[in-house]
């Protein structure tokens, strides 16, 4: 136990002081610790990063356009139809995309982890790899592929059929065709959550129950469900959270089809004339039910805790499909057409189309976009440098600090510790359009200007991604042990000294992974860099927007396709460096 | 907000104050002026004008002054105002030159004191006097419609609409794309000419034919061109030609009631970072040589009268237009916008 042994430590620190005192306290008034600085200023820069954005939400939202406190806002906000639309339909869409993952991810999961499945290392691989896609670049896939009239997917629909020009099979415009996109990209996380717990799912209670005669549909009705229900709900959360606070899919779904979800709205409010007032308001709804249902994620994630705790068990026994073997795997394909095999094909066939909707030919095949967008267009250069900064820049600062709290937090190093857990966790609760109007309020005026400097970039990045990694890097501290840095303080090393010397080098697989997810992370995040972005600071999903808003799909095929071909390579360095426990526990948000 | 309170403070000057033009005398591009553009070596072009148009554009002027390079910053006009506002407020200094689709933010920028006066010869002698500002602060770089146009491959000429209320027949519900006022210059200006001809009702009408709606005035001819909708209620003129001419089958189709007219202004920012490469640019486009280049590549209506319009394309004397009014649009434009969403409910 961490706790006993410091305090073991604490104990032969005070003797070995008391042995020799004088010279010991001479000496480490002279080695100044750097503990409590340390942590006064993590505090404070955790209290910039999200305290002010958030205090100054909450301010806007209860003040006029003079400045005057008021609650008119929440008024509007809860009687105005162009409010209460979006609330609602928001409700829908995540409650909807909730459950579809679910029903989707639930048998995946299971088919992958626990049967005899053909391929399903594969399929495990290829579901994590669909979530390299930023979900508003696969929107606009899925624009190419089920737009009614264009759709490439309509089309091959109406020449199989025959049917008229009017007809579509599919319309991605329209309430179901959005909760559809955003399910492709979600249910990949509760596939993880899913897949993993039952990896780790003792096996011995399911050989239990089939040798005290149960049949095999009683012991999964039993023993599996029951075992895997808490993590399901958690993955539940997880997917609702996603689909609530999403941006980029919405903007570009659910605008041509003339309804807007609460994002939508907010960032809507932010066209001129800005309303920085109601947008506040707006934000808060999402900020509660936001942390209402991380406290519900908690408490079901905690109770998963009697499934796994115990000695060691055995691996979990495969569950033999025998002749439904490769329909499963068919099956296990076809659901990953969805987020994968057909929106790329969409995007490649787009690339180097010159019309999105026609199917490249060998004689139509044209390079006219790439020259587009790396020769003329004069956006792309800036924008490549500008992600890239950003996403090398959030990743390495964002690893460090998650490091050093996670460190602090790990080690109960200094009183006051608990403070910097819960600010570091903070940020899972904010938004990321949430996140953009607060930064924004903050940082327009004095003394921290920072708008329009790819600082304010920066700091949201950071903070976003700040509770995965902390995360992360945590649980990687609990496995090494204290003892280690013990005695390397009571040999007379600095804490600092300590944990460069020991600790970092035990945890360098989990600070690379950590560091490669931030940064893939970063170079898909759209909702607060649409709020924050000014043209000096523009970033690639902010330009892959721009051009969706004047219908340039060609170059946005390019450029999406350039953005995931980096995005891969960062995450397969990843796996390799990271090996793969760390690189296989994803960050507990998207970006979008 | 701030339009409100400056057109206050306006309201407080004496009307005709102002006898003679403040316009600064007219400039020629010097010798001396390209070489401080080049050591400035980059301007920033912010304009409403498709892409496709725009980067050319720059790299032309890029291949005639080797040595500056142009950041061209394109999105809808609403947006660009939206990012001034925003940056300036900010003290973000980036912007050079602006041009954009919605003349009447030139009256609020003028105003403002945000525009930096700059006349060219081209200017004095070449644009006519309605096309430019009396004291020299902007100047209109070329005209553009915003007809209606419709797929040949998805309507038969015989069924396709000749008139803006054509649009209500039941026979077209699904079939329409139309732009945003609230980020197209090009489609504010022509809300608020439609509106003022047909009235609000007939938006509401247009509401109820299930229309996708797309942000900028340059999309409509790109989803006709996809196939994805029929009919364009409306969009930028030039890009539906500017397809035709590639083979797709569009036809343009000037509605009776008249076709909205955009006149897209330009002018130098005044805390413009490279304010010489600013004048190079502003004094290049406006010149012969740039303005040939706008109307060949696309055959947008020059502003340079000693420019001739693109063959193949209706002279603009031959439309009927309707009459542009900025000032209108300055005044009404929060107005025009709030209504919109609310009926369009986006």
């Amino acid at each position: 136990m961490p706790g006993s042994s410091r305090s073991e430590a604490g104990s032969a620190d005070l003797q070995v002081r008391s042995s020799i005192p004088e010279e010991r306290t001479w000496r480490s008034a002279l080695r100044f610790d750097l503990s409590r600085p340390v942590l006064l200023a993590v505090t404070a820069l955790l209290a910039v990063m999200i305290v002010l954005p958030m205090g100054w939400l909450i301010a806007y939202s209860l003040s006029d356009k003079q400045g005057a406190v008021t609650l008119g806002n929440f008024v509007t906000l809860f009687t105005d139809p162009s409010f209460v639309d979006p609330l609602i339909t928001t409700l829908i869409i995540a409650v909807s995309v909730s459950t579809i993952c679910c029903l989707v991810a639930a048998p995946l999961g299971w088919l992958v982890a626990r049967t005899d499945m053909p391929i399903r290392r594969i399929v495990r691989t290829l579901v994590m790899a669909s979530l390299v896609t930023p979900p508003f670049v696969g929107a606009i896939a899925w624009e190419m592929l089920a737009a009614p009239n264009s759709g490439l997917l309509n089309q091959l629909w109406r020449s199989m059929t025959g049917m008229p020009a009017d007809e579509a099979l599919l319309d991605i415009y329209s309430l179901t065709g959005l909760i559809f996109v955003i399910a492709c990209y979600t249910f990949p996380y509760v596939f993880i959550l899913l897949a993993n717990a039952l990896d780790r799912m003792p096996g011995e209670l399911e050989d239990a129950s089939s040798m005290l005669g149960a049949k095999t549909w009683q012991t999964a009705r039993r023993i599996t469900v029951p075992l895997a229900l808490p993590t399901l709900l958690a993955g539940a959360l997880v997917a609702f959270l996603q689909a609530l606070n999403l941006f980029g899919s919405p903007a570009i779904l659910a605008i041509p089809a003339g309804f807007h979800t609460l994002t939508t709205r907010i960032w809507s409010l932010f066209q001129f004339p800005p309303k920085p007032e109601l947008a506040a308001a707006a934000s808060l709804p999402l900020l509660l039910l936001t942390i209402l249902l991380l406290r519900g994620q908690a408490l079901a994630l905690g109770r998963r805790g009697y499934a796994v705790l115990g000695g060691k068990y055995g691996e979990p026994r495969l569950v033999r499909l025998g002749a439904w073997r490769w329909p499963a795997a068919a099956l296990a394909l076809l659901i990953l057409a969805m987020p994968l095999f057909l929106p790329y094909a969409a995007l490649f066939n787009s690339a180097f189309s010159r019309v999105a909707s026609r199917l490249v030919t060998l004689d139509t095949i044209t390079l006219h976009n790439v020259r587009f967008t790396f020769l003329e267009l004069s956006s792309t250069m800036p924008a490549l440098k500008n992600t890239f900064l950003l996403a090398t820049l959030s990743a390495t600062l964002g690893a460090l600090l998650a490091l050093l709290i996670a460190y602090i937090v790990s080690r109960r190093a200094v009183t006051g510790h608990r403070v910097l857990a819960f600010l570091a966790t903070a940020p899972l609760a904010i938004p990321g359009i949430v996140l953009g109007v607060g930064l924004f309020l903050a940082y327009t005026r004095p003394p921290l200007t920072l708008y329009g400097t790819l600082w304010i970039l920066l700091i949201a990045f950071i903070t976003i991604e700040l509770p995965a990694a902390y995360q992360q890097l945590s649980s990687a501290f609990h496995a090494v042990h204290p003892e280690l840095e013990e005695a390397g303080r009571m040999l007379g090393a600095s804490r600092l000294r300590t944990l460069a010397d020991i600790t970092a080098p035990l945890l360098r697989s989990a600070v690379i992974a950590t560091w490669c997810f931030v940064f893939v992370a970063v170079i898909r995040e759209l909702s607060a860099a649409v709020i924050l972005f000014t043209s000096e600071t523009k970033v690639l999903s902010v330009l892959i927007f721009d051009l969706k808003e004047s219908g340039d799909v060609g170059a946005i095929a390019v450029l999406s396709l350039t953005m995931v071909a980096i995005t891969t390579v960062v995450v397969a360095v990843a796996n390799r460096f990271g090996g793969g426990r760390e690189a296989s526990r994803l960050p507990a948000r998207a970006a979008g | 907000m701030r339009r409100r309170t400056l057109l206050g403070a306006a309201a407080l000057l004496p009307f005709g104050a102002r006898i003679v033009s403040a316009a600064p005398p007219a400039e020629t591009i010097t010798p001396a002026l390209i070489e401080a553009a080049k050591k400035e070596g980059k301007v920033s072009y912010y304009t409403a004008m498709d892409l496709s148009v725009a980067e050319p554009m720059a790299k032309a002027f890029e291949a005639k002054f080797p040595g500056i390079k142009v950041a061209v910053e394109r999105t809808g006009a609403e947006r660009l105002f939206n990012r001034l506002a925003q940056e300036t407020a900010s003290n973000i200094k980036r912007c050079d030159v602006v041009n954009s689709s919605d003349a009447a933010h030139f009256i609020t920028w003028k105003r403002e004191g945000w525009l930096q006066p700059y006349v060219t010869v081209d200017i004095a002698e070449n644009v006519a006097p309605e096309m430019r500002d009396p004291d020299g602060a902007f100047a209109n770089q070329r005209t553009h419609l915003s007809p209606m146009a419709y797929n040949i491959g998805l309507v038969k000429p015989e069924d396709a609409p000749k008139a803006f209320n054509d649009l209500l027949d039941p026979k077209y519900a699904g079939k329409l794309v139309k732009g945003h006022p609230g980020y197209s210059g090009t489609i504010m200006t022509a809300t608020q000419q439609v509106a003022r001809e047909l009235g609000w009702g007939y938006f509401e009408k247009l509401a109820k034919q299930k229309v996708m709606q797309v942000q900028s005035a340059t999309e409509p001819p790109k989803k006709l061109e996809a196939g994805e909708r029929a009919v364009a209620v409306d969009g930028s003129d030039y890009l539906f030609w500017m397809a035709r001419e590639r083979g797709v089958p569009i036809e343009v189709v000037y509605p009776v009631e008249g076709t909205p007219l955009i006149s897209n202004p330009m002018a130098v920012f005044k805390a413009a970072p490279n304010p010489n490469a600013a004048r190079l640019l502003f004094a290049w486009i406006m010149s012969g040589e740039g303005q040939e280049f706008i109307v060949n590549l696309s055959g947008q209506y020059p502003a340079n009268l000693k420019v001739k319009a693109k063959a193949g394309r209706p002279p603009l004397s031959s439309i009927k237009t309707l009459r542009e009014d900025p000032v209108e649009v300055e005044k009404t434009a929060d107005e025009i916008k709030a209504k919109y969403a609310r009926i369009f409910k986006v």
